[in-house]
């Protein structure tokens, strides 16, 4: 025995958001996307030189005569992508969260979701999942893809969910925005009988002493935060959202509405404009004054770093989201 | 096949290129205002394309053989309907739409008002990258149809149209014809001298185009260079800059020093068409 893995204190681009000893699958999004392909003719893949990180390979190696890589351009990516999806086909169009928010906003915007195209645009490091810095980190993306009328946002939170939610999106009729975890990617939501529905939220544990709304990686934070909390008799509800948009308002506000507990939204994104103020306008509009809080990332650029260190340091790992909850409590 | 089968009573492509103008004076003389000296000058291109260089079926502007026809330059829709009109895609009388609420005929281009719009254009430098996807997916069903976008010379300011360049001689698109009107002219100023991407043949040629550069507004160029960039048989893209003279065919107008966006009195718009239909054949 080795014993313990020392824990990563280095900046890398690609860390594993994986904890120790958690259960993994590899670039689930690979491999679903090449099962999914032998039924789906038409659907391609295409990448900005980003195959290798977005999980892309694994269908490039299955099938090369439907791989496009279209180089390091960005905005011609998304523009061929509407260009495929005008001519018939169903691309999956992967890059970084930063680069398809940033850079080639207006071409999903006017090329693809204008005309309600048919492209799944399916991006790696979103969030802080990178302790490469700003350049890398997509801390906003939700916030600037919510407001793009047509599209869909779903933010997966394990492999088993990236596994059901690629067919999901690709038997959904116009554009698909996907936040993607890849590599190993921890496996949390098979011990829940969960299944993947587009536009639905599921209530995964519940409890009557706060309700826990949260997306993507988050759930899965969300969910040891609560085992976290029973020992100090805490009972936490934990409501998992992966479609931003559209939300499930009904489940979300019907789930708010019960019993006076407080309400707090974890999310890997800024406290700015994701699923935190999503829920809160869902919230407001059908007059709900629950206590609310937040569990996100603060409106700023943020460091560089080893990712479990920034994951402390922004509240986002388990233990600080624990130490706030029990603090909100 | 197109409207212009060479058929001895079809008009000629002068005379085409005359109710293209004819018709874009038509709509412009309803809003008052518009890019209407764009639509002059790019009346004869488009008669070309129309009437000699596209495949399409007037009465299924969705026909899966068609040549595709992007606008990248949206703000161009009132030449392109002009042309439609005239190609029997959108019927006549609907000039008296143009611009006006509810209308299929907005002032900027968009696929989901128009028959025979393929793209929403208008945020300029998004068309070529689109007629990258085109053919690349045209190749992908072993279709023969080719793709064309029309384009400004503003866009060649835009980043994206490099890319799409670049990318077009990457996968060898011999299906793509990039159509560059040239008239030296944005909101700005000169083209030249808000952002100059001279020497412009050079430049395709060294992003692996088959270039040609011709004057615009001579149909016997227009048309043979439209005949060279489909019969090339070398496996690469292919761009016609033409360079154009705005307001083209309406003297009074031309002689317009700004005339990006004109504003035309209303006696103006009449005496425009009385110049165009004096041209009329006999």
């Amino acid at each position: 025995m080795s014993g313990a893995k020392p824990r990563l204190t280095t900046a890398a681009m690609i860390a594993s958001i994986a904890s120790e000893g958690q259960k993994t699958k590899a670039a689930p999004f690979g491999h679903a996307l090449v099962a999914l392909a032998e039924t789906r003719p038409e659907i391609v893949g295409m990448t900005a030189d980003l195959a290798k990180y977005t999980d892309l390979h694994i269908f490039a190696q299955a099938c090369p005569d439907r791989f496009y890589q279209m180089g390091m351009a960005e905005q011609l990516l998304m523009a061929a992508a509407a260009g495929m999806a005008k001519e018939g086909f169903t691309p999956f169009a992967t890059t970084y969260a930063v680069f398809a928010a940033r850079r080639a906003y207006d071409f999903i915007c006017l090329a693809i979701a204008e005309e309600n195209l048919d492209v799944k645009v399916v991006c790696a490091l979103p969030g802080l999942t990178t302790g490469y810095g700003p350049s890398h980190q997509a801390t906003e993306d939700l916030a600037i893809f919510r407001g793009m009328p047509n599209l869909t946002i779903v933010d997966p939170c394990d492999a088993l969910e990236i596994e059901q939610a690629v067919p999901a999106i690709a038997a959904h009729r116009g554009p698909v925005y996907m936040r993607l975890l890849r590599g190993a990617v921890p496996l949390v939501l098979d011990e829940y009988g969960y299944r993947f529905e587009l536009g639905r939220a599921a209530m995964l544990r519940d409890g009557a002493d706060v309700l826990l709304i949260s997306s993507g990686l988050m759930t899965m934070r969300a969910l040891e935060a609560a085992d976290a909390l029973r020992k100090d008799r805490i009972e936490a509800a934990v409501l998992h959202v992966p479609t931003i948009k559209p939300l499930d308002e009904a489940t979300i506000v019907a789930a708010a509405a019960k019993s006076g507990r407080p309400v707090v939204v974890a999310e890997n994104h800024s406290v700015v404009g994701g699923l935190g103020e999503a829920v809160a306008g869902a919230l407001a509009r059908s007059g709900i004054a629950a206590r609310f809080r937040q569990v996100g990332l603060p409106d700023a650029f943020l460091d560089a770093g080893a990712l479990p260190t920034l994951h402390d340091r922004y509240g986002i790992s388990v233990s600080a989201m624990t130490t706030t909850l029990r603090e909100w409590l | 096949m197109s409207a212009n089968a060479g058929l001895p009573n079809e008009p000629s492509l002068a005379e085409r290129a005359r109710r293209i103008r004819r018709n874009a004076l038509r709509m412009g003389e309803i809003q008052g205002q518009g890019y209407i000296a764009q639509a002059l000058g790019i009346a004869d291109v488009l008669a070309v394309s129309y009437f000699h260089a596209l495949r399409y079926h007037a009465d299924d502007p969705h026909w899966e053989g068609r040549d595709r026809f992007l606008l990248s330059c949206g703000h161009y829709a009132i030449a392109l309907y002009a042309a439609l009109i005239e190609a029997g895609i959108i019927p006549e009388p609907e000039l008296e739409t143009y611009g006006v609420d509810d209308s299929r005929l907005p002032m900027s281009g968009m696929a989901s008002y128009t028959p025979g719009m393929e793209v929403s254009g208008g945020s300029l430098g998004q068309g070529l990258g689109i007629g990258v996807g085109m053919a690349l997916g045209l190749k992908r069903k072993h279709s023969g149809a080719r793709v064309f976008n029309l384009m400004s010379d503003g866009e060649l300011g835009e980043g994206a149209t490099w890319e799409a360049a670049m990318s077009a001689a990457h996968w060898k698109l011999d299906n793509l014809v990039c159509i560059v009107d040239f008239n030296n002219q944005q909101a700005d100023g000169p083209s030249t001298q808000m952002l100059c991407s001279e020497p412009l043949e050079a430049k395709w040629d060294a992003f692996g185009w088959f270039a040609q550069r011709v004057d615009g507004n001579d149909i016997d160029a227009v048309r043979e260079a439209f005949d060279r960039a489909r019969t090339l048989d070398e496996a690469k893209p292919r761009v016609i800059i033409c360079d154009t003279r705005m307001a083209c065919g309406v003297p009074f107008l031309e002689a317009r020093e700004r005339n990006h966006f004109l504003r035309v009195a209303p006696e103006e718009w009449q005496k425009a068409l009385r110049i165009i239909e004096a041209e009329a054949a006999p």
